[in-house]
């Protein structure tokens, strides 16, 4: 199936493409078909700057169960810094 | 005269879309002189991919002319396919206006070339289904195949990102023959919504054929992605033959 349903945040932050290290500004999370990952459906965000053009984004496609693992990776690490992630 | 598969040429070539816009686009062609059938190949919604253009040469490969134009060429003409699709996706996808419109442009390209026989088919796969159907229905073409196409029929979510609705009260102006494939274990379309399709059809008297498969889900034709079922998808390329050469080869 194709979900299609995407769902947006705004972040603060850099990351680093083919260009080079770039700030993003959104994160696209969405569960649907991967471009390049071997699965039928992967856990996909995109890390992008929408004024800079469709070219300044930085993709991930995740297995269901390796996002997950990564949310809880994100978590505990925030967990794990006490105050100064707050 | 070599086999098609063993002479073909293909290329990225540019045509005109919706409102004069310059969209390139995949052509793959037969050696040869023809006459040959044409076949507009609609992408799915992970954009303008290898996948699609390697169908786009198998096409060529048993004869047909074909092109793929990039859907998402708007996006800018030199972005990666993937950005290109996730910038198209963030803006709600393609309008179905723009679409008929870009449509149109390939299919005239096609009409165009020396070597056509004035036929002309449109196959899609995934959103890709649903903008074949909406071709057949839109725009003067002679065959038209349906690959598991979501939102033909049936009900669009609520808070659905993509700026879609179902077109099934246009059945009656379907201008050509319809091949359906489907895997019963699809989620979009579901076996309710391809019952709804059939019975619309064939309230409106329209030529049509569909194929339906067992322990076949969404996607079945993707042979890079677990998807893929040899028995559907072979079976299936073979009724896809068999209706373009019908209506695009014969007669």
């Amino acid at each position: 199936m194709c979900s299609y349903l995407t769902v947006p945040t705004e972040i603060a932050g850099s990351a680093k493409g083919p260009q080079g290290w770039m700030s993003v500004t959104s994160a696209s999370v969405y569960f649907d078909h991967p471009f390049h990952a071997p699965f039928d459906h992967t856990l996909n965000i995109d890390f992008a700057d929408p004024d800079r053009g469709p070219g300044a984004r930085v993709a991930v496609e995740l297995s269901a169960e390796s996002a997950r693992r990564l949310v809880a990776s994100i978590n505990d690490a925030l967990a794990a810094a006490g105050a100064a992630a707050r | 005269m070599p086999a098609p598969e063993e002479a073909l040429s293909a290329a990225n070539v540019m045509i005109s879309g919706h409102g004069g816009a310059q969209l390139n686009a995949y052509e793959a062609l037969p050696a040869g002189d023809g006459p040959f059938g044409g076949v507009l190949v609609i992408h799915h919604l992970p954009g303008w991919d290898s996948g699609t253009k390697e169908i786009t040469r198998r096409f060529a490969a048993h004869g047909y002319n074909a092109i793929c134009p990039n859907l998402y060429a708007r996006q800018g003409l030199d972005v990666d396919p993937d950005d290109a699709a996730a910038a198209a996706r963030e803006a709600g996808g393609v309008p179905d206006e723009q679409f008929v419109g870009d449509a149109k442009g390939a299919i005239e390209a096609l009409r165009a070339l020396p070597t056509s026989n004035g036929k002309v088919g449109v196959i899609g796969y995934c959103s890709g289904g649903r903008h074949a159907f909406l071709t057949a229905v839109s725009l003067p073409v002679d065959a038209a195949v349906d690959c598991y196409g979501a939102f033909v029929t049936g009900t669009v979510p609520e808070g659905f990102p993509l700026k879609v609705k179902p077109i099934i009260d246009r059945t009656p102006r379907l201008n050509c023959p319809l091949l359906g494939l489907f895997g019963n274990e699809d989620h979009f379309p579901n076996r309710e919504q391809v019952d709804e399709l059939e019975a619309a059809l064939k309230e409106a008297g329209k030529t049509y054929e569909f194929h339906r498969y067992d322990d076949a889900g969404h996607a079945f034709f993707s042979v890079d992605r677990t998807a893929y079922r040899p028995e559907a998808a072979v079976d299936g390329w073979q009724r896809i033959f068999d209706w373009f050469g019908r209506y695009l080869v014969e007669g």
